[in-house]
């Protein structure tokens, strides 16, 4: 833990209520919600994970499956209102992130956990110069001068791949990666330990995807950092993960590491995850999608929320909440149908 | 950059030229001898015909306009029927302190409304928000001669703190400045209260809190600066109407600016006043808001690439 932030004081009272604890991130049974005056929309219904340090973990789903808002409650940043943290327990670094008070809670951001968001093209303030949103984070975290903090902006340019003599330069004057790259500078420029990963490939050309993810992974390894990667490309889980949970609707489906969850897939949704991928080798083969959308997260139904759109849901399923099973020591799937020792899911890819 | 402020300032000779004409023509067209109005009623036709033919009246509107305008490059724009004073200095007489009295107010409104609008928009829905927009109707709810009085009773009257009337000093500044800039307080307000809420929407304000900077430095160094365009857009609009002059508050505390002159020129049918001072205030709005245009470039740092290409 660095001790040279700004705020001095805050940095003591840090360190007296850190949790000893050898978990990265640690969330207990966090519930989101998004309440409006006409309705609630349940973002993030009772998930719980953790991610242990220098670590990767993947958190995949559909659009709208509560992923980023799940990731914005990390870092206790739920927009309010409409959203709120209805309960739940978040660690990172052994703080518990809803206790701390707002000046706390700014010293933590961006010095022990930062993210890096989805879209490139909007995520950077069109009228300030990438040098100074860079060096921002710098200024904010470490009590270092001007002067010094805009060699640090250079040198970290420079890592992520930006010619340094462009400090001075607008967003507008980059492309869509180059975007992405100050993105990647931005969180990386204190060293946090944890890093959130929000779909940071998913608005680039495929071509640059590759590039960037590569980067990722080669800074993540050169910090030692710990990494919550969102995205819903299992190509991208499979290069750069080390475990994987799957969401649905709000809820943790499925839960393990990347070989388990992967090759001994256990819950039904996954298993369409991974039909529906279109196959390579066989080029005319349709595509099989999961049939049916993702129930409207104001209007979720009692039972499980996937047994409209599963090929084995029953009666049971759809009239009381899926149970949770745990298949190894880090394996675990929620759904009900494993009442029956000998039920198999089919996958066929 | 350069070449499109040079551009910017030529494109003013065409508006002027057109808003000159306009103004040339519809006074043409003004049931009113001017000779009638300089030499007074008991004129003789023959002296009024020797009037017009020695001042040119006689003479088609084309010959007119163009010896007019020639008039201007030199700094002559007729003399006053009225009282026989050279136009063009009449209008530098008054115009310093129309100026003064504008950008006064402009101050008046641009220190109370951005932090009402600001407030409001991140307090949005809130009772804040309706305290601020209140507030900011004030200013329009009240007539300004009625503001102005109030305001002359109280601490002119009452207290003796303030001057009533004339413009000696920055004393004298202080109570037509207020009623003026509070008329337009609640147009500022709106327009900075709706363009924080677009700005509030954006993304780069998650990422900068993701940083780990503070609220206050979040709405002020990253919302604001993109909320301004249409403030100063707004201001420059407001800047130009009080330009022309605001006559009411001129005529309450008895301001030698622009606007009350004028007014009383068109009572007077003193038209070579009257066209002498639209022409300037069109010159000087044109200026208001090329200042305007060329202030977007160094808010947004996009416009000012494209100012480059043009």
């Amino acid at each position: 833990m660095k001790l040279n932030g700004k705020n001095g004081k805050s940095d003591t009272n840090l360190e007296q209520i850190r949790e000893k604890t050898d978990l990265a991130v640690s969330v207990e049974n966090l519930v989101v919600h998004y309440e409006t005056s006409s309705e609630t929309v349940e973002a993030v219904n009772s998930i719980s994970f953790s991610l242990k340090k220098k670590r990767t973990l993947g958190l995949v789903g559909e659009t709208g499956a509560g992923k980023t808002t799940a990731m914005l409650a990390l870092m206790n940043m739920v927009p309010n209102p409409p959203g709120r943290i209805i309960e739940g327990e978040i660690r990172v670094n052994g703080l518990d992130m809803r206790k701390l008070t707002p000046a706390q809670l700014q010293h933590v951001r961006g010095s022990e956990i930062a993210m890096i968001f989805q879209d490139p093209m909007t995520s950077l303030n069109p009228v300030l110069t990438i040098g100074e949103q860079i060096g921002e984070s710098i200024l904010l975290h470490r009590n270092i001068s001007k002067a010094e903090a805009l060699k640090e902006t250079q040198k970290l340019l420079e890592r992520v791949g930006i010619d340094p003599e462009r400090y001075g330069e607008y967003p507008h004057q980059f492309s869509g990666g180059m975007r992405q790259r100050v993105g990647i500078a931005i969180a990386l420029a204190c060293n946090p330990s944890v890093l959130i990963a929000d779909e940071p490939t998913s608005a680039l050309d495929v071509t640059i995807q590759a590039q960037i993810l590569q980067m990722m992974r080669k800074l993540k390894e050169e910090n030692d950092t710990s990494m919550i990667l969102i995205t819903h490309d299992l190509g991208v889980v499979a290069e750069m993960c080390d475990d994987v949970a799957v969401m649905y609707a709000g809820h943790i489906v499925e839960y393990g590491t990347l070989e388990e969850v992967f090759n001994k897939t256990k819950h039904p949704y996954t298993e369409g995850l991974f039909n529906s991928l279109p196959n390579i080798n066989n080029r005319v083969e349709k595509l099989q999608p999961i049939q049916g959308l993702m129930p409207d997260p104001a209007n979720l139904p009692k039972g499980c929320a996937f047994a409209e759109r599963c090929p084995y849901a029953s009666e049971a399923c759809r009239e009381n909440p899926p149970e949770t099973h745990s298949f190894s020591d880090t394996h675990l799937a929620a759904c009900t149908a494993y009442q029956d020792p000998d039920f198999r899911i089919g996958r066929n890819k | 950059m350069l070449k499109y402020v040079i551009k910017r300032i030529l494109m003013i000779i065409p508006v002027v030229l057109a808003v000159s004409f306009i103004v040339f023509f519809i006074m043409d067209f003004v049931p009113s001898d001017p000779a009638v109005t300089a030499l007074g009623d008991g004129a003789t036709e023959e002296q009024l015909e020797y009037y017009r033919e020695t001042h040119g009246l006689n003479d088609p509107l084309v010959v007119r306009y163009v010896r007019y305008m020639g008039g201007i490059l030199h700094g002559d724009m007729g003399t006053s029927y009225a009282n026989n004073q050279q136009v063009w200095d009449l209008f530098f007489a008054k115009f310093p302190n129309t100026l003064r009295l504008a950008v006064a107010s402009v101050v008046v409104t641009v220190v109370l409304s951005i932090p009402l609008g600001v407030i409001a928009a991140v307090k949005e829905n809130t009772w804040v928000d309706t305290v601020c927009s209140t507030l900011s109707f004030i200013g329009l709810a009240m007539p300004n001669f009625w503001l102005g009085l109030l305001l002359i009773m109280l601490f002119a009257v009452n207290l003796g703190l303030l001057p009533s009337t004339g413009a000696d000093g920055f004393a004298s500044l202080i109570l037509p400045a207020i009623t003026c800039g509070t008329g337009n307080m609640a147009a500022l307000t709106r327009i900075t209260r709706s363009s924080m809420l677009d700005v509030l929407k954006q993304d780069y304000l998650r990422t900068a809190r993701a940083k780990g900077q503070s609220e206050s430095k979040i709405i002020t160094h990253h919302a604001f600066k993109n909320a301004q365009i249409p403030v100063v857009t707004q201001i420059g609009i407001q800047m130009s109407t009080l330009i022309g002059g605001a006559v009411l508050t001129e005529r309450v505390f008895a301001w030698p600016g622009v606007g009350a002159f004028l007014v009383d020129s068109i009572q007077k049918s003193d038209f070579e006043v009257v066209t002498g001072f639209v022409i300037m205030l069109a010159i000087f709005v044109s200026i208001v808001l090329l200042i305007v245009d060329v202030l977007y470039a160094f808010m947004d740092p996009r416009i000012k690439a494209q100012y480059a290409r043009s």
